[in-house]
């Protein structure tokens, strides 16, 4: 039936607005009034085509990351590595950028090309470890990101250090950024990026694959029963190492496109947030390419708003993650929601049949 | 050479202490069936809790402080814990997801009513722990340097809540239910336990647990709360499937990550460890928690059910 369909919309819809009225309760339990909060939140997110484009730009890496743990997802795999493959990828297309002094149009595919590699490496060793040992890939790819954090830690300050700061790389240049002079006017001046291009193309790309191609079709089969999948003649190992590698080289390309788009070096001593924000994405886009894209635009307002929220309120800026924090924990307990909707739905039949 | 080790000694076994805690805290979860990805951010909410315990009441308590501190931080950490006990007993959800959501809340809500309260979002405290040597023990020629010597009371606290913890899972008919319930919940459930409330408690314990670990590494060598403990969480998980859900089996794990950690922390001012990069003694708990994966892989000790929602109909 078709409301059937549209149910993970409802229960995205119903898990946001809860997240919302938290964060509302949150506001007022400090003191602030929500109504006010909320609009400079959203008005810092919208209110100029230079924030339209600083939340675009925010959103990049987000898309790229939920669609990296919803493709995983997909095939039964938990990618809860995004965060540690955004930073090899990261690292690695920064480490290409600041060494190689090439001309834009060919630098910028060997940047790219190197963080889909980084973070596709990241993502094969726990695909490979799940496949030949049965290693549970959350494990492992907890283990991966720190072995990514205290690599990144290693590696910035003693290849790439910045002129004034150990905790961070050096600029890159002009040639290896994302930024382009065309979009940057367009923008106003924004953060905006050719990653956002590259984010939509994969999103196509993706949807291709699980939907129009053979290899998805397998990968499908793998998630939902892997015992009949393998009955089918499916060689599930080889499915499931494809499955991270390609995971892995999505949230590579993330860490390229936060880099040396939205950012122009790479700092030390954090696990970047899109990571885990990307598990609410493929969340709340039920693990769907273009579901995906509506929950990270919508994720970057937040986030790109927080700051002009901040500046105008006296609401701490944190309340944006703490928002996404909920969204994901109501999200994940949705079987409350499809218990209330459930509900509603018998109620409406009983109405009718009156 | 001995003298090198003598006098890290006391700083490895401080940073082993809160990694033991929380990861006894994980085995309590995860033998019940739970598996609790969230012990970081439990972490995080106990150092909050004990800071904001701390700062308040240290000018008027400035020894008792301390431990209200880390006392209500066990609490805080324990009821917090209990949505994802909610989350994953109740309403059946994803346990990996719910303690993904539960690492986010902590760490963002934390630093949330921080600002509020600081401005900064850091919270320091006055005073950290005293350090004290054991009278005759430290005398022991070695032995006392390394372990009776410069030792903060919460160590030994700890090291009686590891035997006492011992004791429960395998001494005690609520230590056999427990095991029952993470190897079996259905066989368990058929003999007349109630499996949700065994989850429950033991979900509560690890929060507490946790709670406690956040508390002791800011009275001991943080002495402040800034919305991280820097992957700690994390760690006393791998030291927890390192340790093969065992408690002596963690100890010697998180010993051995407390270790490594503290050797990679002074390794510049040891000649003899300046030539090995940090990078290498800091990875290795993590490599070696997956090359122990690996090798452990045909013969794991992991709890049978750990992960999977308890449904009775199921068979």
């Amino acid at each position: 039936m078709n409301s059937d369909k549209l149910r993970p919309l409802w229960v995205a819809l119903i898990s946001v607005l809860l997240g919302l009225i938290a964060g509302g309760i949150l506001m007022a339990f400090t003191g602030n009034n929500p109504v006010e909060g909320y609009i400079y939140l959203f008005k810092g997110g919208l209110m100029s085509i230079e924030r339209i484009g600083n939340t675009l730009a925010t959103a990049t890496a987000l898309i790229l990351t939920g669609l990296s743990v919803a493709f995983a997802f997909r095939t039964g795999l938990f990618n809860i590595g995004a965060s540690g493959q955004m930073l090899m990828g990261g690292l690695c297309a920064t480490a290409l950028g600041l060494s190689l002094n090439l001309p834009k149009p060919v630098l910028l595919p060997i940047v790219l090309l190197a963080a889909i590699i980084g973070g596709g490496l990241w993502g094969l060793i726990p695909g490979l470890l799940k496949a030949r040992f049965n290693v549970h890939e959350v494990v492992a790819t907890i283990m991966m990101n720190w072995i990514a954090f205290w690599t990144v830690n290693y590696a910035v300050p003693s290849f790439f250090k910045g002129e004034y700061l150990e905790t961070e790389s050096r600029n890159i240049g002009v040639n290896a950024s994302l930024r382009v002079e065309w979009l940057t006017k367009l923008f106003n001046g924004s953060y905006i990026n050719l990653g956002i291009f590259l984010a939509i193309l994969s999103i196509i790309v993706i949807a291709i694959i699980l939907n129009r191609t053979v290899l998805g079709f397998q990968l499908k089969a793998v998630g939902f029963n892997k015992d009949s999948a393998k009955y089918a003649g499916m060689n599930v190992n080889r499915n499931i190492v494809l499955s991270m590698v390609i995971a892995g080289s999505l949230s590579g390309l993330a860490g390229a496109t936060f880099y040396l788009g939205y950012a122009s070096n790479i700092q030390i001593g954090v696990l970047p947030s899109q990571g885990f924000d990307g598990i609410a994405v493929a969340l709340l886009g039920a693990n769907s390419p273009y579901g995906a894209l509506a929950t990270a635009i919508f994720f970057g307002i937040l986030h790109s708003g927080k700051g002009f929220m901040n500046a105008m309120t006296s609401i701490p800026p944190e309340i944006g993650d703490t928002i996404i924090a909920i969204i994901i924990y109501f999200a994940a307990t949705s079987l409350l929601i499809h218990k209330f909707l459930d509900k509603i739905k018998a109620f409406i039949k009983g109405a009718r049949k009156k | 050479m001995i003298d090198i080790l003598t006098g890290i000694f006391p700083y490895a076994i401080a940073f082993t202490i809160p990694l033991l805690v929380t990861s006894l805290g994980g085995l309590f979860s995860e033998r019940s069936g739970v598996v609790n990805i969230g012990l970081e951010g439990l972490m995080v909410m106990g150092s909050f809790a004990g800071a904001i315990t701390i700062s308040n009441l240290e000018a008027y308590l400035p020894n008792g402080s301390i431990w209200i501190g880390i006392m209500v931080a066990g609490i805080v950490s324990g009821i917090f814990s209990l949505l994802h006990a909610f989350a994953s007993i109740h309403l059946k959800a994803n346990q990996v997801i719910s303690g993904t959501a539960i690492n986010m809340i902590a760490g963002a809500i934390t630093v949330f009513f921080a600002r509020n309260i600081t401005g900064s979002g850091n919270i320091r405290i006055q005073l950290g722990l005293q350090r004290v040597s054991i009278p005759i023990l430290r005398d022991i020629p070695l032995l006392g340097d390394m372990f009776f010597s410069n030792t903060y009371l919460t160590t030994w606290v700890v090291i009686a809540i590891l035997i006492f913890s011992k004791f429960v899972i395998y001494n005690t008919a609520f230590g056999l239910r427990l095991r029952a319930c993470g190897e079996h919940p259905q066989a368990a459930a058929a003999a007349g336990i109630n499996v949700f409330l065994i989850r429950y408690i033991a979900v509560f314990i690890s929060g507490i647990l946790a709670g406690f670990g956040g508390a002791i590494i800011l009275v001991t060598y943080s002495g402040e709360f800034n919305g991280s403990v820097a992957g700690l969480g994390f760690l006393a998980l791998a030291a927890l499937i390192f340790g093969q859900w065992k408690p002596l089996g963690i100890l010697g794990a998180t010993f051995f990550f407390g270790f490594a950690s503290t050797i990679a922390n002074v390794s510049q001012a040891i000649p003899a460890l300046a030539t090995i990069p940090g990078i290498i003694l800091k990875v290795f708990p993590y490599v070696v928690t997956l090359i122990a994966l690996v090798l452990f892989s045909k013969s794991s000790q992991a709890p049978k059910a750990a992960g999977e929602p308890f449904d009775q109909g199921k068979r």
